[in-house]
């Protein structure tokens, strides 16, 4: 065999290797989304969105209470996360490049991104729902909001090194402090990889379920009070998913699929909203 | 006030004196001294790596942005020591504007481009802004082509309007000196030309410095021209002494091409 077609092969080989083991991601992708799609859409009426979740061994039922917990807990969230996340993500990019404070944060960043939720979940009943005696709303956020941060520092921190430093020294080249460098050029020009993260992050927490279990809970009634426990998919459907009762696993299955259906809005969302945007 | 240095007897605005530069222990400027004339348009030659743009970066104390890098010696404007830990860096890029290599402006309107800088250190009231923002542009040679869309986006802009966007940011913010670094390398021809009329313009009224690769550039527009090699200021004259009688081997090498 000569050394072209030796070649020839060798490329084969590993493009078919390549495209095997993308086919059996797929097919176990696909697998998950066709069960979710067949049984979740059999689940989707109009009671899921207007009544709220039934008591043991009621008929019917929705998840009223539910998706408004779970919305009201979102919201809060990424009320507290997309601050702090963006503020933390400018200074390791702008002030903090060298310093050791900045590696020190930048790690321990590291470390809560790959932390399990349910850690972040306890260390906010430890810290929160224990000392203000009971489950709410708010530790629900709060622990969410743990696991969101590091997702939008890092993005930010990542997004705002792929500027150009020939624009950050352009900013500077006409007098301007670090902080309008930072928030009104810098920052500008890397908007919607930063809006991105965000959404990105919100993503990530909407389907959590450890964290909520010790903070937020469940509620059965419908309840707008942050301040007490809090209905929410993900326990929802923790619960419901290995109940006897036929109607509860139904439910289920439906807000499962609402959270996967609101993840892939998100998603595609920020790709058609930032497509051929981010001409730099 | 130290001697000066300028050929001709013209004044400076600019007096360099024993500067080092150091990039951590490599030492990048070797006992620089110059002076920058009023109003007049100054060049730097050399071949890459001799210096010049990193001695036109200590003008504005760019270098401040990386840590390791560091001058040692004097640059004199109006009297004051511009190395000076105390002196206030922001206002000395307000006073020394710099446009660089490649076109930067910055993710914003055209009008917000201009503005920006203005609004850094200047309150004024909306019409007067709209004043500023035309008066610069104008100066910029750039008014006409882009007063219908002040609202558009710097970066929809080609490449040579970018440039003299960023020009009319540089004069936006009323500075006496403008630095140029390699400000034409990367434009066409045409547009290169725009900017070359430009700078013989602008030096009316500001004093400039430009680093150039381009010998014919700085045989067009300089007063004065310096040439660099290895960190080292070996030639400073009138432009046309430098390239028609040169004074040292060196610079006659380079300017002949045998050479960089």
């Amino acid at each position: 065999m000569n050394l072209y077609s030796r070649r020839l092969w060798t490329n084969r080989i590993g493009i078919a290797l390549s495209m095997f083991a993308m086919a059996l991601g797929l097919v176990a992708l696909m697998w998950i989304l066709w069960t979710l799609f067949s049984k979740g859409f059999a689940a989707l009426s109009l009671d899921l969105f207007t009544q709220d979740t039934p008591a043991p061994g009621s008929e019917g039922g929705g998840l009223r209470n539910a998706i408004v917990g779970s919305g009201l807990i979102l919201f809060f969230s990424m009320l507290i996360s997309t601050p702090i996340g963006i503020l933390a993500g400018i200074y390791l990019a702008e002030y903090g490049r060298i310093s050791k404070f900045a590696a020190f944060t930048r790690f321990m960043t590291d470390i809560m991104l790959s932390a399990p939720s349910i850690v972040i979940g306890l260390f906010v009943y430890a810290l929160f729902v224990a000392t203000t005696g009971g489950f709410s709303g708010w530790a629900g956020s709060l622990a969410l909001a743990l696991i969101a941060i590091p997702v939008v520092v890092r993005t930010t921190e990542n997004m705002l090194k792929l500027v150009p430093p020939s624009l950050r020294e352009a900013a500077f080249a006409i007098g301007a402090p670090r902080w309008q460098v930072s928030l009104k050029v810098t920052l500008r020009a890397v908007k919607s990889g930063v809006v991105t993260g965000v959404l990105l992050a919100m993503a990530r927490i909407t389907g959590e379920t450890a964290p909520l279990l010790f903070t937020a809970l469940n509620n059965q009634f419908f309840s707008t009070d942050m301040g007490s426990p809090m209905g929410n998919l993900p326990v929802v459907i923790y619960q419901f998913a290995l109940s006897p009762y036929d109607n509860w696993v139904n439910l289920a299955w439906g807000g499962a699929l609402l959270i996967a259906l609101v993840v892939l809005a998100v998603n595609i969302g920020v790709r058609i909203a930032f497509r051929n945007k981010d001409k730099p | 006030m130290p001697d000066p240095i300028v050929p001709n007897g013209s004044p400076a605005a600019l007096q360099i004196r024993n500067l080092d530069f150091y990039y951590g222990d490599f030492k990048g400027l070797k006992n620089v001294n110059i002076d920058i004339a009023h109003k007049k348009v100054t060049a730097f030659i050399g071949p890459s790596g001799c210096g010049k743009s990193t001695l036109l970066r200590t003008f504005n104390r760019m270098y401040d942005l990386y840590p390791g890098q560091r001058a040692e010696g004097e640059i004199l404007f109006h009297g004051k020591n511009l190395l000076d830990k105390k002196q206030d860096v922001n206002m000395v890029r307000a006073k020394i504007g710099m446009v660089f290599q490649k076109p930067t402006p910055f993710p914003m309107t055209i009008y917000e481009n201009i503005a920006f800088g203005v609004r850094l250190y200047e309150n004024m009231s909306k019409a007067a802004m709209d004043d500023r923002v035309e008066w610069a542009l104008n100066k910029a040679a750039l008014w006409g082509e882009v007063k219908d869309k002040l609202n558009q986006s710097g970066l929809s802009l080609s490449g040579g309007q970018q440039q003299r966007l960023c020009i009319a940011r540089a004069v936006a913010v009323k500075p006496e000196v403008v630095l140029l670094d390699e400000p034409t390398s990367a434009l066409d021809p045409i547009s290169t030309a725009k900017v070359e009329e430009l700078i013989n313009e602008l030096k009316s009224e500001y004093t400039i410095a430009i680093v150039t690769h381009n010998m014919q550039q700085a045989a067009r527009i300089s007063d004065f021209t310096a040439f660099m090699y290895l960190g080292e200021l070996i030639e400073f004259n009138e432009t046309g002494t430098i390239f028609m009688r040169p004074g040292k081997k060196q610079t006659e090498d380079y300017i002949t091409g045998r050479f960089g």
